[in-house]
């Protein structure tokens, strides 16, 4: 009976943590900008390339940093729900427009809505690449002292929005 | 006649039509060389078992086109490793970095040889003494074995 134990063990400890790694996402990269100021930039708007936006210009708020495309499909999907939280005026979203065409984007915002203050234009990506953007969409919530406080992977679901953005906007604003 | 002739000349043209795109010419060898290098050691995050030197994922272009850029501009490779980390964390690193958190990782595996070897050893060194331990046989049973080796002894199991 004894001598069964020892390999009985060791098959449950290696079930439970193959099991465990049945729920990680391998393509959740967990960002080391977290906590840390966020990168800076000066990019042309997308509305008006004569204009510039950064960072700088919203010390002091919290804001969401939303990269989009429009030749991104999950982005469409996630879209209809950033007009909604856009209009509810809990926070200013931010858009960075990532590796698109400036008119497909305008495009875009145009037949779906546009629920951004504004949206800074990437059209190389560079500024994606200093932001550790490896996929979009991906939000950045930014604090007013101008930290990233957290960065969500993918698109943004109903759930995500209700139990952990809104909170978290919350609590940022309050500190 | 004249038709397959052509066909055939251009069925074999076919490779130099698919293979022209992918030549590279770049002004610079060394510093390609230097910037392929530099790639094979971090890794493209949207195909994760590639190196981005392997890939041709657009995010792996941007960020060679990145390291490019960097040591155009004069950077080391390791502040160029060094910012990387910093934007994608050490995952993007191709081979992990040695330290308390990885060396399971690293000497797990000569870990288990150890082990293994040990086990081996010790069953090894029980077996041995089991075999000695082992009453001698005496010289009826010497007979019989000899008998049933030999196939006389018809009885029994067969």
């Amino acid at each position: 009976m004894n001598r069964f134990l020892l390999p009985l063990g060791v098959f449950i400890v290696l079930v439970i943590f193959l099991w465990m790694g049945l729920s990680l996402n391998p393509r959740e990269v967990p960002s080391p900008l977290i906590n840390k100021v966020a990168p800076t930039f000066r990019l042309p708007q997308l509305h008006d390339s004569a204009k510039t936006i950064g960072p700088e210009d919203l010390r002091g708020k919290v804001w969401l940093l939303n990269v989009w495309s429009s030749w991104c499909v999950t982005c469409r999907q996630e879209h209809p729900l950033l007009v909604e939280l856009g209009r509810q005026n809990l926070v200013p979203i931010y858009g960075l427009n990532y590796k698109d065409n400036r008119d497909d984007g305008l495009a875009l915002l145009k037949s779906s809505g546009d629920p951004y203050v504004l949206s800074a234009y990437d059209r190389e990506g560079n500024v994606g690449i200093d932001w550790g953007v490896y996929g979009v969409p991906e939000t950045f919530v930014i604090d007013k002292s101008g930290l990233i406080r957290h960065k969500f992977i993918g698109a943004l679901t109903p759930e995500i929005i209700q139990s952990k953005l809104i909170p978290l906007i919350k609590e940022l604003n309050g500190a | 006649m004249h038709s397959k002739l052509l066909f055939l000349v251009l069925l074999l043209l076919m490779p130099l039509v698919h293979a022209a795109p992918t030549v590279v010419t770049k002004d610079d060898p060394v510093l390609e060389k230097r910037v392929m290098d530099l790639s094979t050691h971090l890794r493209c995050l949207v195909c994760q078992n590639q190196t981005i030197a392997d890939s041709n994922a657009e995010l792996a272009v941007d960020l060679k086109n990145q390291v490019r850029e960097k040591l155009r501009q004069g950077q080391s490779e390791q502040e160029i490793l060094d910012y990387m980390v910093k934007r994608y964390g050490e995952f993007v690193l191709f081979s992990p970095l040695v330290k308390s958190t990885t060396w399971l990782l690293w000497f797990g595996p000569l870990l288990l040889l150890v082990v293994g070897l040990g086990v081996l050893f010790a069953v090894l060194r029980q077996r041995r003494k089991m075999m000695q331990r082992a009453p001698a046989l005496s010289a009826d049973d010497h007979a019989r074995a000899a008998s049933l080796l030999s196939g006389k002894e018809g009885e029994g199991h067969s």
